[in-house]
């Protein structure tokens, strides 16, 4: 486990697997009512390390961070991370974060790096990403892949539980998938 | 190859993308697996085509399946060939698969070093953004050595995008790499003030990070923080700053008055509710540690509150209706707890109402308080309430910790705060009603160190445990609880330890001994019979002294009939124990049947106390001098014994999993041959009572327990084990106890006042009664643990050795050392200790054929004064530009030959050499030394120079007591160390034995670097013959040209521009003469002379760019037959100018 902030997709396969697990499950059942913070089980690094998150719809960003880093700060900082998303992807529906994981691990990466935080400011983030993303289209990118995820929304129902605990639902301004 | 890109591309349309892949997964739910499979076949197939964007695609749907938890591992290699594309598209990919799969033990990590630093060098910023966020995630030691240097370049980056990343990563460097850290540190420190927030943020988060682990390290550190505070507005730096402070101020106590002001400053304008936060955060823990008392006090009463009403301000988060701020002031108050528990422990009430919050997260974080805030008044309260959300709690594993902690709280400090230990054994007993509780042998454990060093308690005790062995089928009936069963251990071991003080001993023997007990595990059955026999023991001694001899004997009786049921345990420890007390009871019987008096002569064998022994004390033993715990006391057997090495693999795999050794598997032919003996003795014995056939059958076939006929009670509800008194009953007691004292002490006060009445009429009013005034109820005597008589006392016991951050304690404020570098990838690292075929040019004394002619010259030249010098030690110096021709070529000349190195070209660390033009500059020969020497600019400090010279000794003597000196001028001195006289030499700090070589750097201080300049200089050296030692002295001349003062430093077109624009720079230009070799050659020579970069080439035109070690830019504009330049220092343009025009004038 890596120093301050952590996107939870590190460590060996089968115990990253356990550890989102195991996270979603303590998430989940929380109700939205109490505060955003959880203390460590054994599986995320012991007493040092907490969970904090936030609830959007069907969707939870966890960080899992230690005691160098403020509480308050980091909700915070996930709140600036999905306001990127949400402009980065012209409001963000869950969808978009299923089928562009990598996309959404590249906006992270500006965010994070390695478990440190790396930028807060929501412009700076944006920016950046925008002139890779201009980088990637110039150099042709890896192929039309919008297009077909919008017709792959068509005829798909929502799944119940995100697979990841970081892929999900965001409907922060745009909840509605009815135009599609 | 036109007919496969075609098909390559044709494939790509039929290839799945990553939006495909998803889509797929989720409309195969049912057979989810399988589908992956399949999806993985084709990733397979993808990956073996020669086409980068089908592979790519692969990776990146790798990627993502890595995420949902497939390995991927098997597809490393193909994620460095996408890493290593050209496209960013596709380097991106690649960097990005890496970074989620990669970790220290993938090997194909190793051939990624120069990618990444091509990458990182990479004149696109985001190429090198993406190999830095990829390098962050999986940097390795060996990574970090090497990529070290060119991390520290990019920290001055003209882009502040590079810069903060390049920043950030250095943590990961210094964690994986601890060494570089002081070198790397000055250019950390000076990020702190960038003129770009994010790479100030960086830069702090890091030093932060840093300063957490090993504050005192840092503490120089606070005055430029105080600065950024005041300065900064970025919330988020803030915040860090502020907790840094945390760190520092209970080092350096002056650090908190200063601090009051910026931080009420900063409550009283912030609007960011996680600052404030910080900030009252900091305000009232951080200052208020012990070394701060009167600040703190002062601190207060600026803010107008005292110590109370600090604590009053969190009680006001913890009752907010926002729950996040609930937990937040929790928390904080445990960190004053630490500091002013008096404080606190008024706020008992808020405490235990948040015992009933909803969250859990804020009920862990209330218990956690409670921990510290009990006291010998309140503990029994405390844990009451506790005991009351114990039996409410829902879910194992709330209640599990609600368990941890009652017994954590009555145990702290030795049981500092039990007053009653009756009371505390109810507790457990208590305790033990728990359901599924994994915690069992906590319990046990608590009850086995009360009984054991509480002598009073004994009794007690004793009384308790029978009545839980009675009950025991209450605690075993139901499998679920067999956590809890371990109590049963602690229970039986007690009662036989301690038998003397049971009332009825021969219940307990009875309840010890019955059939259902073989259904507990095994190391619990092996202390039952144990146990059984001291009870036995002890009943014998009770009844042998009545006169009636038939109870004694059926006491033995019981035994023998009860005991077979043991020796056919499947657990090895319960078995042998079993049949050896057997043996002894049947011996026993048969002397009772003679009226031997037997008793006495039983308890002997278990007399004795145990005393306890603290858990460190075999640790603590001092080894006694002379004696070698590693040394062999017997030769080790040779090879061909240890093959057969069955038994040991037996011992190995046996993991003792309680605190009893079990011995469950031993050779299967052993234990047929055992069985077979006992089988044998039992049929010669008269007093055995055989078994019946058909349960010697079950026994054959189930090694195990399962198949004695057990009657499972299964009990929903909580178990009120019959007899037990209850806690509260207790604090009934005592609280009457207490107040029965506190009644007889008033009367002998006022007894006392009335003796005196004569004295002081004020009425002495006895308050609430403190701590000391509660005596223990019992005449405590609380055993210590034993130690061994020396024990050497340490502190070092708990700190992990393994924690990365021990290594990074590294005084940073001592100025670096010559030897602190980070390795540069450079000929001068790797051609230190090299041959003289590679440096010494003609000077080998190895006869080399060489090339040009000149060469061979030169050489019979040298070889004339090598003739002299074995006798005269003539200096023969050489100009030094022709020398560094010269040098030029020996490089290139080695590199097309590797092998001529003779063994020693491993040195090369593997890079290429073309890539980056080197820092050499001037050089040197010696006979019979050879010296060559090469001046850098110290990265890290403006005005340092760093000279390292190799020393080679080329006759045949011994060459000693070498000694450098420089005759200082006013602008360059030798760095001498502290103490010794402006003209002192420096001690060459090796020997030179014939024909080695060896390296050795001076650090010289430069005021001025616009001037070139020489420096002269001696060095006196003792040659030693077999027969004849005689001192010798070599002249020699530094020159410290303008071009050794600069650093190649990447730049890119647009700072460029910007930088040219800014019209600071002066101009100047210079004309080459006659020079006509190709523009790429001329311009390949400027970047290796003089420390130059391309920044931009446009046909036979060139921009380039280079810094001096004080920061002067140098920008040229090169084009055929002329150079025109710009620089913020004119001089030093002209001086490099000049340089340059010399170096293309002897060509």
């Amino acid at each position: 486990v890596q120093n301050t902030v952590q996107h939870v997709l590190l460590q060996a396969e089968d115990m990253q697997q356990q550890i989102i697990r195991e996270t979603f499950h303590l998430v989940s059942k929380r109700d939205d009512n109490v505060c955003n913070f959880l203390e460590g089980g054994s599986l995320i690094g012991g007493s040092d390390y907490k969970l904090i998150y936030r609830h959007y719809a069907t969707l939870y960003f966890v960080f899992c961070v230690d005691s160098s880093e403020s509480e308050l700060g980091i909700l915070d900082l996930i709140q600036v991370f999905v306001e990127t998303l949400d402009k980065c992807f012209e409001n963000v529906c869950e969808l978009d974060l299923i089928f562009h994981m990598d996309k959404v691990h590249y906006i992270l990466q500006e965010v994070v790096m390695g478990g440190m935080v790396l930028e807060t400011n929501m412009n700076e983030i944006t920016t950046q990403v925008d002139v890779q993303n201009r980088m990637e289209k110039s150099e042709g990118g890896l192929s039309a892949a919008p297009a077909r995820a919008v017709s792959a929304v068509k005829n798909m129902n929502l799944p119940e539980i995100p697979r990841n605990i970081n892929i999900g639902d965001i409907n922060i301004k745009v909840p509605s998938l009815s135009p599609f | 190859m036109a007919l496969k890109i075609v098909k390559g591309s044709i494939d790509r349309m039929f290839d799945k993308n990553l939006q495909d892949l998803v889509r797929g997964i989720r409309n195969h739910k049912e057979d989810e697996a399988k589908y992956i499979s399949t999806c993985i076949d084709e990733i397979k197939q993808e990956l073996k085509q020669d086409n980068i964007a089908v592979k790519a695609n692969a990776v990146c749907k790798l990627t993502y399946l890595q995420m949902l938890g497939y390995d991927v591992s098997w597809a490393a290699f193909n994620i460095v060939e996408v890493m290593s594309s050209s496209k960013f598209t596709y380097k991106r990919i690649g960097y990005l698969a890496a970074s989620q799969c990669f970790h220290e033990s993938t090997d194909v990590i190793m051939l990624t070093t120069n990618q990444i630093r091509k990458d990182l060098s990479s004149p696109n910023q985001y190429d090198t953004g993406v190999a830095l966020t990829g390098l962050s995630c999986f940097v390795t030691p060996d990574l970090a050595r090497d990529l070290a240097n060119d991390i520290m370049t990019l920290m001055s980056h003209t882009k502040p995008y590079i810069r903060k990343k390049a920043v950030l990563i250095m943590y990961k460097v210094f964690l994986k790499y601890p060494e570089s850290l002081r070198p790397a540190f000055p250019r950390l420190k000076e990020k702190l003030e960038d003129p770009d927030p994010g790479v100030q943020s960086a830069a702090v988060n890091v030093i932060c990070e840093l300063a957490r682990r090993n504050p005192k390290n840092y503490l120089s550190l606070a005055p430029l923080f105080f600065k950024l505070m005041t300065s900064s507005t970025n919330n988020w730096v803030l915040i860090k700053i502020i907790k840094l402070f945390g760190a520092l101020t209970p080092l350096e106590p002056r650090l908190g008055k200063k601090l009051i002001e910026p931080l009420t400053n900063l409550i009283h304008s912030t609007s960011a509710m996680s600052l404030l936060y910080e900030c009252v955060n900091t305000v009232y823990i951080d200052v208020n540690t012990p070394p701060l008392p009167s600040l703190s006090l002062s601190l207060c009463l600026y803010l107008s509150l005292p110590p109370q009403l600090c604590v009053q301000k969190l009680r006001i988060l913890i009752e907010d209706s926002d729950q996040n701020l609930k937990y937040l002031g929790l928390l904080a108050m445990s960190k004053i707890l630490k500091t002013h528990p008096k404080s606190v422990q008024s706020h008992k009430d808020l405490i235990l109402q948040c015992l009933d919050d909803k969250d859990e997260s804020i009920r862990l974080r209330a218990l956690d308080l409670l921990y510290g805030m009990v006291s010998k008044k309140n503990l029994m309260e405390i844990v009451k309430k506790l005991m009351l959300h114990v039996d409410k709690a829902e879910g194992t594993t709330y209640r599990d910790e609600l368990l941890t902690k009652i017994i954590d709280i009555c145990s702290q400090s030795n049981y500092q705060y039990i007053t009653n230990f009756e009371w505390y054994i109810s507790i457990l007993v208590e305790l033990t009603r728990l359901e599924g509780t994994r915690h069992g042998h906590l319990i046990a454990s608590q009850m086995l160190d009360v009984a054991i060093r509480v002598k009073a308690i004994r009794g007690f005790a004793v009384a308790q445990m029978a009545t839980l062995l009675d009950n025991a089928h209450l605690l075993t009936g139901n499998m679920q609880r067999m956590g809890i069963c371990e109590v049963l251990y602690a229970a039986a071991w007690i009662c036989g330890e301690f038998s003397e003080h049971l009332e009825n001993p021969m219940q307990t023997l009875e309840a010890m001994l019955r059939p259902k007990v073989a259904t507990l595990p095994g190391h619990i059955q092996a202390v039952y019979v144990q146990n059984a026999a001291k009870l036995f023991a002890t009943v014998l001694k009770s009844q042998e002294g009545n006169t009636d001899s038939t109870a004694a004997q059926e006491t033995s009786q019981l035994m023998i009939d009860r005991l077979p049921l043991f020796v056919q345990s499947a657990n090895l420890e319960v078995q042998e124990r079993a049949s050896c007390i057997l043996q002894l009871v049947k011996y026993i019987q048969k002397l009772q049947q003679k009226d031997v008096e037997v008793a006495e002569e039983v308890s002997a064998l278990f007399a004795g106390e145990l005393n306890p022994v603290a858990p460190k004390a075999q640790k603590k033993v001092p080894v006694p001098e002379g004696l070698d715990l590693d040394s062999w006391i017997n030769e080790p057997p040779s090879e061909s014994e240890s093959e057969d090495e069955q038994p040991k693999a037996i011992f190995a795999k046996e993991e003792p999993k309680h605190s009893r050794p079990r011995r469950e598997e031993v050779d299967e032919k052993e234990l047929a041959k055992r069985r077979e003996a006992r089988k044998q003795e039992q049929a010669n014995n008269p007093f055995y009572i055989k078994a019946s056939p058909s349960s010697q059958k079950v026994y054959q076939e189930a090694p195990g327990v399962e198949h004695i006929p057990v009657v499972q009670i299964d009990l929903s509800v909580p178990l009120k084990v019959p007899g037990l008194p209850m806690s509260d009953q207790y604090v009934k007691l005592e609280e009457e106890r207490r107040q029965k004292e506190r009644a007889e002490k008033k009367k002998k006060e006022k007894k006392k006042r009335k003796e005196k009445r004569s004295g002081r009429g004020k009425k002495h009013d006895s308050g609430p009664e403190s701590e000391e005034d509660i005596t223990p109820a019992h005449q405590v005597d609380i055993v210590t643990e034993e130690m061994p008589e020396n024990a050497l006392p340490s502190d070092d016991d708990d700190k992990d050795p393994n924690d990365p951050h021990k290594a990074l304690d590294i005084d940073l404020d001592k100025p670096l050392a010559d030897s602190e570098k980070l390795p540069v990838r450079s000929h001068r690292a790797a051609e230190a200790p090299k041959s003289p075929t590679e440096d010494g040019d003609a000077t080998s004394q190895e006869p080399k054929k060489k090339s040009s002619k000149e060469k061979r010259e030169k050489k019979k030249d040298k070889d004339r004064d090598r003739k002299k010098s074995s006798k005269h030690k003539k200096k023969k110096q050489k100009k030094e530009k022709e020398e560094k021709e010269k040098k030029k070529k020996k490089k290139h000349h080695h590199h097309h030959h590797h092998s001529d190195g003779g063994g020693e070209e491993a040195v090369q660390n593997g890079t290429v050499e073309e890539e980056e033009p080197l820092p050499v500059s001037v050089f040197f020969c010696f006979l019979p030394l050879t010296k060559v020497y090469d001046i850098q600019g110290n990265l890290q400090d403006g005005s340092q120079v760093v000279v390292s010279v190799i020393f080679e000794n080329k006759c045949d003597s011994f060459l000693k007591s070498m000694e450098f000196n420089v005759l200082d001028s006013l602008n360059s001195k030798l760095q001498r160390p502290e103490g010794s006289g402006p003209h002192d030499g420096l001690t060459v700090p090796f020997q030179l034995p014939p024909g080695v070589s060896n390296e050795a750097r001076f650090v010289f201080t430069v005021q001025s670097i616009i001037m070139p300049q020489k420096l002269k200089g001696t060095l006196t050296f003792i040659v030693k013959n077999e027969d004849s030692s005689t001192h010798e002295k070599l002249d020699f001349k530094l020159h410290f040209t303008c071009t050794s003062y600069l650093i190649t430093t990447p730049c890119y077109s647009d700072a460029f521009a910007k930088l040219l624009e800014s019209g600071d720079l002066k101009c100047s230009s210079v004309r080459l003469e006659g020079v006509n070799m190709p523009f790429h050659h001329l311009l390949a020579r400027i970047c290796f002379h003089h420390h130059f970069s391309v920044v931009e080439r446009i046909d036979s035109c060139a921009s380039m760019y280079s810094r001096s070690i004080q920061g002067h830019h140098v920008c040229l504009l090169v084009k055929t037959v002329s150079i025109d330049a710009k620089c913020d220092e004119p001089t030093l343009l002209g001086n490099v100018l000049d340089e340059i025009k010399q170096t293309f004038s002897q060509c």
